[in-house]
């Protein structure tokens, strides 16, 4: 009729469409209402909505891609781009979105320059005053190997659910981490097609950590064990010491893990640009308006991966129950391993830090520190708590680099 | 008898003081709210006593370790 079709009747026929666009609007709902992770999940819910209006909305993540059965070149939307006859590798973008995913996420250049504004946010004072803390922040990643060997247990037996290959199994892994832009690095090099379903599952879970943390502190900590008294003050920490700190981090992190290099190098350029002392200006765009930038443009990309026609099986509910897993599984190994250093320290810190190991800054040195408070009004583990949760950053970051150089 | 003085213990802002000087005061009783990182948190009393003094004021900013108020 006059080539004017409108989307109605496709949308009806696909129930993938009409309820994808209430989870779109269910995530625009949790940012607007209750203030959970707005800054992203109401970018994402807008992604989602506009990918899952059947064409020209799904336009804006389509390919031109080779038909290997006609040998011609279509355009498709995404959620074709993934299954034969096309062949994915060697598409074009050709929507807006898909452009934004194509060169600002598969080139991997957003998710570290998001380390990079991170970087010029983050204080490594805490680290550096308690360099023990390192290493709690290390402990967290533990729950992150421990779910990805659950999750590749469960698909290697089989279970629907849950039947994931080794990529897919480190990409869950790694929401333990509690860390967005590390999540969308490793998911994105070794499992691009659950994208969107490990995205959303570590941001809600960093949304959650109040939730989800104190029940598994308290399960693996007496309350004598709670009410450990920190002294409040930190040493003083010099500017040469906080300048020396990135430059030494980077040199011997990325010898460790290469595969960590984007990640971890932009991380300590940030951090190097807000403690330099001269280079003010880049610290402030970096962490301010050019990481907005950023966010926006990530949010709607990973929103627009989340096409009804892959998201919605039931392997997305497989991931989010695995990221759930990863996740208490890292608060869970911070504890203990902060119980095990205990036993071998003359001045005890109080465990509950070690559930700042997992990286969600500063959520879960909060939760630390709200707890701290309750069982003993006199404790100030803020700042304790600050120094696993900053190690639980480079630790994730390091993890992920473990995973792509192992699996990628 | 023994003074104890409250320091801050990160940096931050006073939002609120709640102690006046020359009160008694309990063990555990809020002395002021510092904002730190976003959140509020009370700083209390270590011991039983009277307030002696007090060095901030709301709105006042604090550094990590300065003094906050003398109990005594």
């Amino acid at each position: 009729m006059f080539g004017l079709e409108t989307g109605f009747g496709e949308f009806f026929t696909n129930y993938q469409y009409p309820v994808m666009i209430i989870i779109g609007l269910t995530l625009i709902y949790l940012g607007i209402a209750k203030k959970m992770e707005p800054l992203l999940l109401v970018p994402i819910g807008l992604g989602v909505i506009l990918v899952n209006l059947p064409w020209p909305g799904e336009g804006l993540m389509a390919y031109e891609v080779l038909n290997s059965s006609t040998g011609l070149l279509e355009t498709i939307p995404y959620q074709d781009y993934v299954q034969p006859p096309y062949n994915m590798a060697g598409g074009e973008p050709v929507g807006l979105m898909s452009r934004i995913f194509h060169y600002g996420l598969s080139w991997e250049i957003m998710p570290p320059l998001i380390f990079l504004g991170l970087g010029a946010l983050t204080d490594f004072g805490p680290v550096i005053a308690n360099p023990k803390t390192l290493l709690l922040g290390a402990g967290a990643q533990f729950g992150v190997y421990f779910a990805m060997i659950v999750a590749f247990g469960l698909g290697a037996a089989g279970l629907g659910w849950f039947d994931f290959q080794m990529g897919e199994a480190a990409s869950i892994g790694i929401i333990g981490g509690a860390d967005g832009p590390t999540t969308i690095f490793v998911t994105n090099r070794l499992a691009p097609t659950i994208l969107g379903a490990t995205a959303v599952a570590a941001y809600s879970y960093m949304a959650l950590v109040p939730i989800i943390q104190p029940p598994i502190i308290k399960l693996f900590t007496s309350k004598k064990q709670r009410q450990i008294y920190m002294k409040p003050q930190l040493r003083a920490v010099s500017n040469r010491e906080k300048i020396i700190f990135p430059l030494m981090a980077t040199i011997i992190i990325i010898l460790l893990v290469p595969a960590s290099a984007p990640l971890v190098g932009s991380f300590m350029l940030g951090n190097l640009l807000l403690v330099s002392g001269v280079t003010d200006r880049l610290s402030i765009t970096a962490g301010g308006g050019f990481m907005n930038v950023l966010t926006i443009l990530l949010g709607v990309a990973v929103g627009a991966q989340m096409s009804g026609f892959i998201f919605l099986q039931q392997k997305t509910l497989g991931i989010f129950a695995l990221g759930l897993v990863a996740f208490m599984a890292a608060t869970a190994f911070g504890v203990i391993l902060a119980q095990i250093m205990n036993l071998f320290s003359k001045t005890k810190i109080n465990p509950m830090i070690g559930a700042a190991g997992v990286s969600a800054v500063p959520m879960a040195s909060r939760v630390v520190q709200r707890m701290g408070q309750k069982e003993n009004p006199r404790n100030f583990l803020l700042m304790h708590a600050m120094g696993p949760n900053i190690a639980g950053v480079i630790g994730t970051a390091v993890a992920a680099g473990v995973f792509i150089s192992m699996i990628g | 008898m023994a003074e104890e003085i409250i320091e801050a213990p990160m940096v931050g802002k006073i939002i609120e003081v709640m102690a006046k000087v020359g009160e008694k005061i309990a063990e555990g009783d809020v002395v002021c709210t510092l904002e730190s990182m976003k959140m509020e948190n009370p700083l209390v009393s270590p011991i039983d006593g009277t307030v002696k003094e007090i060095k901030v004021a709301a709105g006042d900013t604090v550094q990590a370790g300065a003094e906050i108020a003398v109990i005594e």
